[in-house]
């Protein structure tokens, strides 16, 4: 299990494996915004939190696709499926590699990108403690996605169909979390929702994940 | 004579052949009857005018719109668990129907709701969750389409159907989950509520409710009998590849 998941790290890490690509999207979109609808800090304080958290969504999304996919092809996928560690274990660590790759970074980035969308002082800790809690149902979710499916040759459009919708009650406590903080108000309550969508998607979601899997080696 | 027996592809056509006449017709007439004595023969409401009478429309078409995925999930568990084609085909033969059932709710209620809230769409849970609804619909179509084996587009079709009724159980009870939505509440309970609808309305939007659900049976079972033929046609071709 620990190897498998030094092993996807480490091919993430490497050239080529798509660890930066997730952080620049999402520096990207905290840079873009401002330009796009202008340097008041009023109105940028305001949607910040929104902004924030669909950028970190949709920077997840964007490496969601190889999460199986290489191992599929050059037939990794067939190995780890008999090998003694059971399919529902590997569709865990590879979230589980996947969130240390995409969504911890992202964590902690985003105060800075927080910074530059001029997010009120008292919203930070809530930016990092939402993101911290829910960046991992977005891997989990996301790890469901692709275990369906990694057996088409153009997945990447059904993933984005399939996932989107079920990341929608992340993004809405996600960025409800951090509003309410922002704002000075009690903000625990969104955050408590958070904490229970990630551990029941990671409780429920491996099992389903190494369904998928099954289903489509056969 | 167990109810497995109906899983067996030549027993569900011969029952569903008999069946479907009789299926579709009474759904046409309760669906008239539900109709024109909602629309013509009952009252104007005091406060929303003609306008109450979108119910006759909207309330059985969102109802079937959650059910559908139920019945998705009951044929989903039945394949996963005994392999039963028949089962597996239904529930994609019932997913561009429940789809068809979220956009009439969706249509209707933004019209209903232009001159009454004074808007055609708001971010109430309801209406978010529904819409929600609506794309895992499509993602489960869309899933169905991409794969090319028959078996595995069905086992993982299944799969994101499991792991969607949890959403489609959160629509469902989305109005009792948030009270401070747009939307109003539950208003068609067998228990008698404090802002039940009255009878009036109540006696026709039942008739139409069951219209709706023979209508939703009669189109599965049509559709699970097109799916089977056309399972059937595939076989066919491929076995005249084989002996050509």
């Amino acid at each position: 299990m620990r190897a498998l998941l030094i092993r996807d790290i480490r091919l993430a890490m490497r050239a080529g494996g798509g660890f930066g690509l997730g952080l620049a999207f999402f520096l990207m979109v905290a840079v873009l915004v401002p330009l796009g609808v202008g340097p008041e800090s009023a109105l940028l304080s305001r949607i910040a939190p929104g902004i924030l958290w669909v950028g970190a969504l949709l920077a997840c999304l964007l490496s969601l696709d190889r999460m199986f996919a290489l191992d599929f092809e050059d037939g990794s996928l067939d190995l780890m499926a008999v090998s003694p560690l059971p399919l529902e274990g590997v569709a865990a660590m590879k979230a589980l590699a996947h969130w240390l790759v995409t969504g911890l970074p992202l964590v902690v980035i985003s105060p800075v990108l927080g910074l530059l969308l001029s997010l009120s002082p008292a919203g930070y800790v809530w930016l990092v403690a939402s993101l911290a809690l829910g960046s991992p149902a977005l891997s989990l979710i996301g790890a469901f996605g692709a275990a369906l499916t990694v057996g088409l040759k153009r997945g990447g459009l059904i993933l984005s169909l399939i996932v989107l919708p079920m990341y929608v009650p992340t993004l809405v406590f996600g960025a409800e979390a951090v509003r309410r903080g922002a704002a000075g108000t009690d903000a625990l309550v969104p955050l408590l929702f958070l904490a229970a969508i990630s551990l029941g998607c990671a409780a429920i979601l491996p099992f389903a994940c190494g369904a998928a899997i099954r289903a489509n080696l056969k | 004579m167990s109810i497995w027996e109906y899983a067996n592809p030549k027993k569900f056509m011969q029952t569903s052949a008999w069946a479907l006449p009789w299926v579709s017709g009474l759904s046409v007439i309760l669906l008239g009857v539900g109709l024109v004595w909602g629309f013509f023969f009952t009252p104007d409401d005091y406060k929303q005018g003609a306008t109450v009478k979108i119910i006759y429309l909207h309330v059985p078409s969102a109802m079937m719109a959650i059910s559908a995925w139920f019945m998705m999930l009951a044929g989903s568990l039945i394949w996963l668990i005994r392999r039963h084609h028949v089962s597996a085909l239904s529930a994609k033969a019932a997913a561009p129907v429940g789809l068809t059932f979220t956009v009439i709710g969706l249509v209707t209620g933004a019209i209903w709701g232009q001159p009454m809230w004074g808007t055609w769409w708001a971010w109430d849970p309801r209406l978010t969750s529904f819409l929600i609804l609506g794309l895992f619909y499509l993602g489960y179509i869309a899933l169905w389409a991409a794969v090319e084996d028959a078996d595995t587009a069905a086992d993982l079709t299944s799969v994101l159907c499991i792991v969607g009724s949890v959403f489609a159980f959160l629509s469902r009870y989305a109005v009792l989950f948030w009270n401070q939505g747009l939307h109003q509440g539950a208003s068609v309970s067998v228990v008698q509520g404090s802002d039940q609808v009255s009878n009036v309305y109540g006696a026709p939007l039942l008739v139409c409710v069951t219209g709706f659900v023979l209508l939703f049976v009669t189109l599965v079972l049509l559709r699970t009998r097109t799916e089977i033929r056309a399972r059937r046609i595939k076989a066919l071709i491929a076995r005249e590849r084989a002996a050509a």
